[in-house]
């Protein structure tokens, strides 16, 4: 009994469960969705797919996770930041033209221009909420309606078109390597952070900002500085899904590269049984959600949905594991435990 | 202090932009015919073709005064700028509008001030169809029919029984005209011949979804022969996700290549015909300006216009198998239309 507790309690619990449910799901619909085999060189299945599409909102998510730890509000603005850092990559690779079939520039430089410009978003939303302590989901609603009006001056309205194969080895495959490549960047990006935060003491550091960040002064950190680190990490992590999402279709299409992805990225935030409020956190929970998601939407796929009808099927398994996972809801299945435990003399006393 | 250089920052913005709306409307006079033209915005490539065709139509040279003015997909805007329009007493008002409803108070007061309004593009649904003089805008029924019937004229020529066709639609975002349109024109001719129509599924009219989307269906059926996308943009992306399929697309049904249906024709689409993975790619043109001009023209000799005018739209495929196709309009008037087999020159030679 005391171990099947120590399992339902851990904390990553719920997450796991939830994604496993929605796999389980697979088995009985589409029971050919877990093979996988080798066509044309390269890993091919629904679940390949699964863990390719979802690695930008891995990235994402992670960056979000911090965000929402130090500073207890979500960063609205990454799924515009990312086509801000698509744009300025696009842009200096295809030197002002439309469609270019070799590099103009360094794909150095544009990638670490692109990044630097996702940094400088960073800086600026990490500036307003740390420094001016506005709300973070303002702050960052400046940014996310700015944003991609930002990345169509960079274009000048245009969609710029890289079609250089090696450009498109980011969102593709690196010669006969059979495993997608945005799902290395997703890998990497989740080892380097949580090794930052393992190895530092900056883990500990956001948890206590996110917890009280008055105390956290008091104790001698510097919350403003490590809220507004956040921001620019989380920026920079932007910048990175966008390269990714731009190098898959060779291009930099501002209106719609990362369209509503900050809301799957807090969805997954969520999903992986983190407070929204801040504080404690866990980044393999956010990684967790974030698969869910993208699981979710695959399936949704593969059962043949309707187009139209997909966000309310998508919202009725949210609401689902949502609930499932709220403290409320915990209180209440436990409450009915007790109660069934302690049997009809309990009941018959009439305590409400 | 902050909010004190602020405000007098955003004033003085404000009398800058008076100022700049007043110059425009004293330089009106003389025999110039003056045109107030409300955009959408700049969403797209096919957008910003359509406002250069106005712009370049309604010159100095040509005897125009365009007073144009962008939107940014905001309604508000609109109904500020036709207001405007009415203020500076413009012969007429072009109004391209971001949405269908929501205009009849705007337009009565054009017609007290007996401005002749032209709506372009998108339809406006009002109470009193005499609020607007004419509409021109592309028939997308019309290009779905074409679409559809070239497919058949096809088929018969390379003797393809059409319960062998099996195809697959990637629809454009859900309730646009052009997603309407269209995707009636395909259900039609299945009806009409008995196609095998396996799945409709939106690629929201983007490259990323249209890959995604492809991508699934190319795990669920493996005998998928014809991909009709919606849009050139969806198209690549269903290219991109075929080939890594390791299947290829050109118009050999018969040795198992899958054949690509299109729309738009944009420049990047028309190249693909040339290369032969698109096979047929039925043209949307943005180009309204001249047919515009030749409203207004005949509107200024006193001559009555039709309600509805459609723009001629072409027909471009990879090869002469089929040399023209027999379809019906939204106006039941039945036509005779020439497919045009790309070449580099035509591609050259197009606006945009």
């Amino acid at each position: 009994m005391s171990k099947l507790k120590k399992i339902t309690g851990a904390r990553l619990f719920l997450p796991i469960v939830c994604l496993i449910a929605v796999l389980l799901i697979n088995v009985i619909k589409t029971p050919d969705f877990f093979n996988v085999s080798i066509q044309n060189g390269v890993l091919y299945g629904y679940i390949i797919d699964v863990i390719n599409r979802a690695s930008e909102l891995v990235i994402l998510a992670v960056g979000m996770t911090l965000v929402t730890a130090a500073s207890g509000g979500q960063d609205i603005s990454v799924g515009a930041v990312m086509a801000v850092a698509a744009a300025v990559c696009c842009q200096i690779l295809s030197g002002g033209e439309v469609s270019v079939t070799e590099y103009q520039n360094s794909l150095i430089i544009a990638v670490i221009a692109a990044l630097l410009a996702a940094a400088l978003c960073g800086a600026f939303n990490g500036f307003l909420v740390a420094k001016l302590k506005i709300q973070p989901m303002v702050a960052t609603l400046i940014l996310y309606t700015a944003g991609r009006g930002i990345a169509q001056l960079v274009t000048n309205g245009q969609i710029t078109y890289i079609r250089v194969d090696s450009y498109q080895m980011a969102g593709g495959y690196i010669g006969s390597i059979p495993v997608p490549t945005p799902v290395f960047f997703a890998i990497i990006t989740v080892v380097i952070v949580s090794l930052i935060l393992k190895k530092t003491a900056l883990g500990l550091y956001i948890e206590s900002v996110g917890i009280n960040g008055k105390a956290a002064r008091l104790v001698g950190l510097n919350s403003t500085l490590i809220k507004f680190l956040t921001y620019v990490i989380c920026g920079i992590l932007a910048g990175i899904a966008g390269i990714v999402a731009s190098s898959r279709i060779y291009s930099a299409d501002a209106n719609n590269i990362g369209l509503n992805l900050e809301m799957d990225a807090i969805l997954a935030v969520a999903l992986g049984g983190n407070f929204l409020g801040g504080g404690k956190f866990s980044l393999l929970g956010s990684v967790i959600g974030a698969y869910t998601i993208q699981a979710l939407t695959t399936t949704l796929y593969a059962m043949n949905v309707k187009a139209d009808q997909l966000p309310v099927y998508k919202a009725i398994v949210v609401i689902v594991i949502v609930t499932l996972q709220s403290e409320t809801f915990k209180k209440f299945i436990a409450g009915l435990k007790s109660k069934k435990a302690s049997g009809t003399p309990a009941a018959e006393g009439g305590q409400k | 202090m902050k909010k004190k250089i602020l405000a007098a920052f955003m004033a003085a913005a404000m009398v800058a932009g008076m100022s700049a709306i007043n110059v425009a409307a004293e330089e009106e006079g003389g025999d110039v015919i003056t045109v107030g033209f409300s955009q959408v915005g700049a969403e797209s490539d096919w957008r910003t073709a359509n406002t250069e065709s106005m712009q370049t139509t309604f010159s100095e040279e040509n005897g125009y005064e365009l007073i144009f003015s962008d939107a940014q997909q905001k309604q508000e805007n609109q109904l500020t700028a036709v207001r405007n329009f009415i203020q500076q007493e413009v012969d007429y008002i072009l109004l391209a509008p971001v949405t269908e409803t929501g205009w009849d108070t705007v337009l009565q007061e054009a017609k007290d001030a007996e401005i002749p309004v032209i709506i372009v593009d998108r339809m406006v649904d009002v109470s009193d169809d005499s609020l607007y003089t004419t509409w021109i805008g592309t028939d997308s029924l019309l290009e779905g029919r074409k679409a559809a019937e070239w497919l058949n004229a096809y088929a018969t020529a390379k003797e393809i029984a059409p319960e062998d066709l099996h195809i697959v639609d990637i629809q454009g975002t859900i309730g646009s005209t052009a997603q309407i349109g269209r995707t009636q024109g395909l259900e039609e001719g299945v009806e009409k011949y008995g196609w095998d129509l396996l799945e409709q599924q939106s690629g929201e009219f983007t490259q990323a979804k249209g890959q995604e989307v492809m991508e699934s269906m190319l795990k669920k059926y493996d005998n998928i022969n014809v991909v009709y996308c919606e849009n050139d943009n969806e198209a690549f992306g269903a290219i991109d996700a075929i080939e890594a399929a390791g299947k290829t697309v050109g118009t050999d049904i018969a040795a198992g290549e899958i054949l690509v249906i299109s729309f738009d024709t944009t420049n990047a689409g028309l190249t693909n015909v040339l290369e032969g993975k698109i096979a047929c790619d039925v043209e949307c043109n943005p180009l309204h300006g001249p047919r515009a001009e030749a409203l207004i023209q005949a509107l200024e000799a006193g001559e009555e216009v039709e309600k509805l005018n459609y723009v001629d739209e072409e027909i471009f495929a990879f090869d002469d198998t089929v040399a023209s196709v027999t379809a019906v309009n939204s106006l039941d008037e039945e036509g005779e239309y020439a497919v045009t087999p790309i070449t580099q020159e035509i591609i050259d030679g197009r606006a945009y």
